[in-house]
């Protein structure tokens, strides 16, 4: 038990090898190429003195938050909802809220093309009734859809997780104290799911500034950082500005996890 | 019983632990333990007692100069799985994955013993622990008893050289405790096995132990026979860590010693002191008609039924404890007069 | 009555929700088995699209199964070894790896990929090969699987059954296999489910690290949405589902929690 240290590092050793082979020098790697570029280092400032990434910096950071804040809404409402009544049916209820977790974001991309595409159920039932076809599937609109869509049933698994940790003798005693239902979300709910919602929004938050696949299959010119350095690596071939916007990327969503991590002391990890 | 291993006398040389974030778990310690002796450590947390028993164990190592000897051979780098101790843990370390008799005949499988005499040495712990019904229970599925018992029988199925008990009743309620300690006492008896046993209960050392150890701080305060102990505490953390005290303050002179409360005969062999000690079972109340130069007033009266436990104020910080056996109530604000027998009187 | 009034605004605005999740998916479902989806279902029912998906895409479903299962073997083997070291020592320098680990994750699966291809692009043999998609998918579910059994590890006295194991002989190797492997045998369990799902529909690392030789079921899947008709995408998307459902059931009941035991003393 006592001279174990050596075989713990052989044990780790594996991980280790293949995670520094796999990430952290191909990551080392990135980050000099960033810099390789005609630009130079400067690529890594590009982000903020060129308009052009600027602006999809912005929408990108606008997309997530608007996601962010949407899927914290219903989460927060539904979670707390299913957790704190049992009703014929509740179960049934989890079971769909949480079975689109782990769809990949380009599945996600087609379920809302279903829902708000061209030949969509949205486009339809408006077309039936007022004879114009809303179609909003193929824009910021659909991407922030598709971002809600993939967030909502993990995000409600926490929350849910969460509320059931809640100890209902404290909305008792703040009620008992005369406090209004409303009070009590204020006073009680909300602060005792605050970890909860740190965590699971910078997940959705991350998630949303780094996911891809749902922005590739609504439409490639949807203006966010993901798609800007897919077209500048495969289109353009600019492989280093490629670089120094992935790694800057990279860093912004980890920098938001990190930060999340040490607020709610919890674990936080994005999907995607 | 078909225990034939020969007990194992253990020694202790210079045995000192620091960990690793400096603090000093255990002083320099010098000890040897008989064999086929049950040994009680006893003391406080953080006394150092847990440390002295997993140093024993082979779990942690004693810092440079220390030694551990297993009938004479320096055993201090050997790990505990080359030991052949067998250990029962304060929380049992049952394995959850594995039946009642698998964990029991862990150790033999370890060993390579035939399949059958698993088997046969399974069963035999069973019925020794009378649990034979539990064999192929699962371990969520027991009650702590039952769980002591699983745990006991499976560190004495590979036949150790020595038993190390830590803390094995700490974890069960108080009635449980008492059944169980009779169990471990005799099962100690009839193995005939070295046992070191680790407890921060008084009743369960004083019950078990042949000798016992009381550790403070890191140090040994006193080893003795239980009796000892009790009796002639070497130091004064020994003589109120275990049983109750009363204390008298007061001075020597004319050959009576002079306190608050009174006086009280002296025997001049104490020599001079300010203080003295002793028992609750040595101070009674007086007699009508006998002499007595003490007295006090009851503060409290706890009937018991079979005695009344009276706390009686002398004008001390403390009131005297006396465990009353007398047929009648007591009021508060009585006076009595109070006798203490001399023999049981110390200075400390 | 102010209370039911507001039972039924949640309810009703969960279902809401419900719908917003399902009705795409049984909508996808239809349209694949439709013979003209724009027509609707009054044009009959049809597994031609099924078919067809199955005659041009099969080679990507078997792909997508066999790395999820080569990236379960990998993660398996080297993650639960240092899921166990971490849980173990817990100290600044673990928990910086551990820390580290979790990167891949972290940082979107465009990066990652970007840093493996400027790496080890240049290898012909590696670029072209499955093998390159598999480093990407255990780099991001390596964390799941750690994650995972540590959980469990952290939540059983790890410490205490190996010190009771090795007082009855066990060695190191022995306390591994015997005590520790066995008693976090649900954390594995729940971190495999994790892992095979997540390799499954892994698309954003995957679309820069695939060849035309080595398309997997997503890297197929966005193919069909790009250039093929709605009903085969979502014929597509059925076969999709269809593998992944038992993994997402499996998963949900992994999240259930679980209610303790109590066992009274028996009385003698």
């Amino acid at each position: 038990m006592r001279d174990d240290t050596r075989r713990l590092i052989l044990l780790l050793l594996p991980a280790g090898i293949f995670f520094a082979a796999f990430f952290l020098l191909p990551m080392v790697q990135l980050f000099f190429i960033g810099g390789s570029g005609n630009t130079g280092w400067a690529a890594y400032a590009a982000i903020l003195t060129n308009a052009n990434y600027f602006s999809s910096l912005v929408a990108t950071l606008g997309v997530a938050a608007a996601t962010t804040v949407a899927t914290l809404l219903i989460s927060g409402i539904s979670g707390v909802f299913l957790q704190r009544h049992k009703f014929p049916g509740n179960a049934a209820l989890v079971a769909m809220l949480t079975f689109p977790l782990a769809f990949p974001g380009v599945v996600i991309g087609f379920m809302i093309i279903m829902l708000a595409g061209r030949q969509g159920l949205i486009g339809q039932i408006s077309e039936a009734i007022t004879g114009d076809k809303v179609v909003f599937a193929y824009s910021m609109a659909g991407l922030f859809l598709g971002y809600v869509y993939f967030s909502v049933p993990r995000t409600i698994l926490t929350v849910m997780a969460a509320a059931e940790k809640l100890d209902p003798k404290l909305e008792e005693a703040a009620r008992s104290l005369g406090a209004s239902p409303w009070r009590v979300v204020l006073d009680v709910i909300i602060p005792g799911l605050k970890p909860a919602f740190i965590s699971a929004g910078a997940i959705c938050f991350a998630t949303a500034v780094g996911a891809f696949g749902t922005a590739f299959t609504l439409a490639t010119r949807i203006n966010v950082l993901p798609m800007v350095i897919y077209t500048e690596f495969t289109l353009s071939a600019n492989i280093a500005m490629a670089a120094a916007l992935s790694f800057v990327l990279g860093a912004v969503t980890w920098i938001v996890l990190a930060v999340a991590r040490t607020a709610a002391g919890s674990t936080v990890a994005a999907a995607g | 019983m078909t225990e034939t291993t020969k007990p194992l006398a253990i020694a202790l040389e210079n045995c000192a632990k620091t960990f690793a974030d400096g603090t000093k778990a255990l002083e320099p310690l010098d000890m040897t333990i008989n064999a086929g002796e049950t040994i009680v450590f006893l003391g406080p947390s953080g006394c150092g007692k847990t440390t002295t028993l997993r140093i024993i164990a082979g779990l942690e190592t004693p810092d440079t100069g220390g030694k551990v000897l297993f009938d004479g051979i320096d055993v201090t780098h050997l790990p505990i799985e080359q030991r052949n101790v067998g250990m029962v843990f304060q929380s049992y370390a049952l394995f959850p994955n594995m039946t009642v008799a698998e964990n029991i005949g862990y150790g033999l499988k370890i060993r390579r013993t035939p399949e059958a005499q698993i088997r046969a040495r399974v069963a035999e712990m069973l019925a020794m622990m009378r649990i034979e019904k539990l064999a192929d229970r699962r371990i969520d599925q027991l009650s702590g008893g039952q769980r002591q018992r699983v745990a006991l029988a499976r560190a004495i199925a590979v036949r150790p050289r020595a038993l190390l008990l830590d803390e094995p009743l700490t974890a069960l309620d108080a009635k449980l405790r008492d059944t169980l300690r009779l169990e471990i006492d005799s099962l100690l008896r009839s193995l005939q096995i070295t046992a070191i046993y680790v407890t921060h209960d008084q009743a369960e050392a004083m019950a078990l132990g042949d000798r016992i150890v009381v550790m403070d701080h890191g140090r040994v305060a006193q080893v003795g026979k239980p009796r000892d102990i009790y009796q002639r505490p070497a130091t004064r953390f020994v003589a109120e860590f275990i049983g109750t005290m009363n204390r008298l303050s007061g001075v020597v002179r004319d050959g009576v010693f002079a306190c608050r409360a009174g006086e009280l005969a002296w025997d001049t062999a104490h020599g001079n002191a300010t203080e003295v000690l002793f028992r609750p079972e040595d101070i009674r109340i007086a007699e009508s008609q006998e002499a007595s130069g003490l007295q006090g007033t009851v503060a409290a009266a706890f009937f018991l039924g079979d005695r009344t436990r009276l706390f009686v104020d002398v004008g001390e910080a403390q009131p005297l404890v006396i465990e009353s056996t007398a047929r009648r109530d007591f009021s508060h604000g009585e006076t009595v007069r109070l006798a203490i027998d001399p023999r049981g009187l110390l200075v400390l | 009555m102010k209370n039911r009034w507001l039972f039924f605004l949640q309810l009703g605005f969960t279902l809401l929700v419900c719908a917003f999740l399902i009705v795409p998916v049984i909508l996808s479902i239809l349209a694949g088995l439709t013979v003209n989806y724009l027509v609707g279902l009054e044009s009959g029912l049809t597994l031609r699209w099924v078919m067809e998906v199955w005659n041009g895409y099969r080679s990507t479903i078997f792909l997508s199964i066999g790395i999820s299962l080569a990236c379960l073997a990998l993660t398996l083997v080297i993650g639960i070894p240092a899921a166990y070291v971490l849980a173990k020592r817990q100290t600044a320098l673990t928990r910086a790896i551990e820390e580290l680990l979790v990167m891949p994750v972290a940082v979107p699966g465009l990066a990652t990929a970007l840093a493996l291809i400027v790496s080890y692009g240049g290898l012909p043999g590696f670029r072209t090969s499955w093998l390159f998609i598999l480093v990407g998918h255990v780099l991001f579910t390596l964390p799941f699987m750690v994650r995972s059994v540590l959980a469990v590890l952290s939540a059983i006295d790890l410490q205490t059954l190996e010190e009771g194991a090795a007082s009855l002989g066990a060695t190191f190797w022995q306390r591994f296999f015997h005590v520790v492997l066995p008693n976090c045998r649900t954390g594995i369990l729940a971190g495999s489910l994790m892992v095979v799902t997540l390799s499954m529909g892994e698309f954003n690392m995957t679309w820069l690290l695939h060849t035309p030789l080595t398309k997997t079921l997503p890297v197929g899947l966005a193919d069909a949405y790009a250039s093929l008709r709605l009903e085969i995408g979502s014929a597509y998307t059925l076969v999709f589902f269809l593998m992944i459902m038992p993994l997402l059931l499996a998963l949900q009941a992994f999240a259930k929690p679980r209610t303790p035991k109590f066992v009274a003393e028996e009385t003698e």
